[in-house]
């Protein structure tokens, strides 16, 4: 049996969804498409059912891809959950007739049931249930109050004969439905509205906007550097050095393998940033240097996404982003780009236009550097004082800002208006936050941890042979003449196409002045994209948009460069 | 005295009732799906300066619109 969980989008259809499947949880696409849905597995009478949270629809008559896909599903589902939001009757009622009228097997979840008090409505269920004729369950998923009664009231799902109505006469019916069974009383604005529309209003929004993402940035530093500093470091250096410093002594010290597995000893130690072997250098730089700021990362962007505060932070940044021919919604995916560049292309498919997908992705991956790159940025750079970190960020803004100014003006198309629901703020049930940021963790450390591994294999392999003194001697005039930086850092450009994290690493043993680390770090976040951004590109915009990309990352990369080194 | 005004016009904090959607059909369904339709009543919350996004109440929901589309959704205002 196949269960589909279906609704408007924001009615907490995800939160019902993890309370009815367990941990195993997949998510895919749905074939031909870019649509994201996921799948999991439930308990119902003693069998195991399929459950399916389908892409969030207000109607069944298609008006963009999420809701076409919701179509589609809903011919391989044997029975529907619509969620419907109580606190809003009578829109979420548009999908709920919808589904009945086609005779589809319906069970109503009447969920954020506990939102309707103090927002003053009152809903008579049993009028509701007869006047749909399908079984009408009042939930509220944070709690998971209502949840049992939906599962026990599945069996009452029938289906029905087909009702054919127009969108009018359908429009009529949900207004008649809805004088009988919904009752307003008046009441004062409570404190959440008073908020939810100070930080929507220009004067009020921007300080609050300035406010929260400096508040991000902090917590963010301060959980990383936490972690870093009372956790990974003294588990690296007290713990796992003496054991790998026996082994170093076992493989003698030197040769081939040692130099794989260990890499060089300096001064006579391991050094976990310099020794670049596959077991120092290439378990530290992901697990120490980069995990910690990965999970602050993702868990302060979780409280932004799930509070309901991002969709302000849209509208509010509107303005600013039709210059860059997008629309304020597309801030999303360039705040996803700041953990990883991956995730923040795959974000872009909210973006309807091809257009719009391009500017987007383009400017991700070369204006936003990713959560990994950050973190060696404040590792090397930051040691030589804060101003140097700042000029690097001020850098890669401006060329974000520049570079979506020029793309709008280039390419033909315009940009498409911003129309989307303000959720209100809610406290998110912490169930759903861990669950989302257990999968974002995993994934960086089942992506990022063997390509890194790679990556140093690949480096010590080529040492090895040589190709490094060949390839640097080759672009050395290229190299010192337009970025000012010793041949050697020539390497680390190449390995930075594997990982922006490592290569930055391989920075560190040059000596390189501080201006010199402005000028590398810059152009390793703007230039080639990491393997895996590549593959992204490659997949999301096609062979010859990507090529196009990586065109305009390639020639901006040294023309900036080569700028920084000038005027440093 | 009735006025028939685009929603851009409204002030904040001021209610209409919608009384026509100027635009295509997908663009009508796009609105009718997220509560706008002709005969609703509409209160605007804030507009952001600059001709940016407008933001309405609709029944218990809050929706953002483009200042252009929102220049295209004519409402009826009570002025005295």
């Amino acid at each position: 049996m196949r269960i589909l969980l279906m609704g408007n989008p924001n009615v907490g259809k995800s939160v019902i969804f993890s309370r009815l499947t367990g941990v195993h949880v997949i998510a895919s696409n749905y074939p031909g498409t870019t649509v994201e849905f996921t799948k999991g597995w439930a308990e119902y009478k003693g069998k195991r059912v399929e459950v399916i949270d389908v892409p969030g629809a207000y109607t069944l008559e298609p008006t963009s891809k999420a809701e076409e896909v919701a179509v589609e599903m809903l011919k391989e589902g044997d029975l529907v959950i619509d969620i419907i939001d109580a606190t809003n009757l009578e829109r979420n009622l548009n999908l709920a007739l919808q589904l009945i009228e086609r005779g589809v097997p319906t069970v109503i979840a009447l969920n954020i049931w506990d939102e309707t008090k103090h927002r003053g409505i009152n809903i008579n269920v049993e009028k509701l249930e007869k006047l749909l004729g399908v079984p009408v369950v009042p939930t509220i998923g944070i709690t998971g109050e209502g949840i049992k009664e939906l599962f026990s009231r599945l069996e009452e799902a029938k289906r029905k004969k087909p009702i054919k109505r127009t969108e009018h006469q359908r429009w009529d019916e949900i207004g008649r439905i809805i004088d009988r069974v919904q009752t307003l009383t008046h009441r004062h604005h409570t404190l959440r509205e008073i908020l939810e529309e100070a930080s929507i209003r220009p004067l009020s929004g921007l300080p609050i906007a300035i406010l929260v993402l400096f508040l991000s940035f902090k917590i963010i530093r301060f959980i990383g550097e936490g972690l870093i500093g009372y956790l990974l470091e003294p588990l690296f250096t007290k713990l796992y050095l003496p054991l790998i410093m026996k082994l170093s002594l076992f493989l003698g010290s030197g040769g081939f393998l040692h130099d794989i597995l260990i890499g060089k000893l300096i001064e006579g130690g391991i050094d976990f940033i310099q020794s670049f072997g596959l077991l120092t250098t290439g378990l530290y730089v992901p697990l120490a240097m980069v995990l910690p700021y990965i999970l602050s990362f993702y868990l302060v962007l979780g409280i932004l996404e799930d509070t309901g505060y991002l969709p302000r932070l849209a509208i509010l940044l509107d303005n600013l982003m039709h210059r860059l021919g997008l629309h304020g919604y597309a801030i999303i995916p360039n705040l996803l780009g700041l953990g990883c560049n991956v995730p923040g292309i795959l974000g872009t498919r909210i973006l309807e236009s091809k257009r719009e997908r391009f500017i987007a992705s383009a400017l991700i991956s070369i204006g936003v550097p990713c959560a990994a790159l950050q973190a060696m940025i404040f590792g090397l750079v930051g040691k030589h004082g804060g101003q140097y970190v700042s000029m690097v960020y001020g850098t890669l803004f401006l060329v974000w800002l520049l570079l979506g100014l020029i793309l709008n003006r280039v390419l033909k198309g315009f940009s498409p208006p911003l129309l989307i629901e303000v959720p209100p703020y809610r406290l998110p049930p912490w169930r759903t936050m861990v669950k989302k940021l257990w999968m974002r963790i995993l994934g960086f450390v089942i992506e990022a941890l063997p390509l890194v591994l790679l990556g140093v294999l690949v480096v010590n392999i080529l040492y090895f042979l040589k190709v490094f003194d060949f390839l640097a001697n080759l672009a050395a005039p290229f190299i010192h003449g337009i970025l000012g930086l010793p041949k050697e850092a020539v390497v680390a450009l190449v390995i930075g196409f594997l990982r922006k994290d490592v290569a930055l690493g391989m920075l560190g043993p040059l000596n390189l002045t501080a201006q010199q680390l402005v000028v590398g770090s810059v152009v390793l976040a703007m230039s080639f994209p990491c393997i895996a951004t590549f593959i992204i590109l490659l997949k999301e915009l096609g062979l010859k948009d990507m090529l196009k990309a990586t065109g305009i990352m390639i020639f901006s990369a040294f023309l900036v460069g080569g700028i920084l080194n000038l005027i440093l | 005295m009735v006025k028939q005004i685009s929603l851009t016009h409204l002030r904040r904090g001021q209610s209409g009732r919608v009384i026509q959607i100027m635009g295509g059909f997908g663009m009508t369904r796009r609105l009718a799906a997220l509560g706008i339709r002709p005969g609703k009543r509409i209160t605007k919350i804030s507009a952001m300066f600059m001709r940016g996004p407008v933001t309405v109440r609709v029944g218990h929901s809050d929706i953002a619109l483009g200042f252009g589309m929102a220049s295209r959704i004519i409402v009826e205002v009570k002025e005295q």
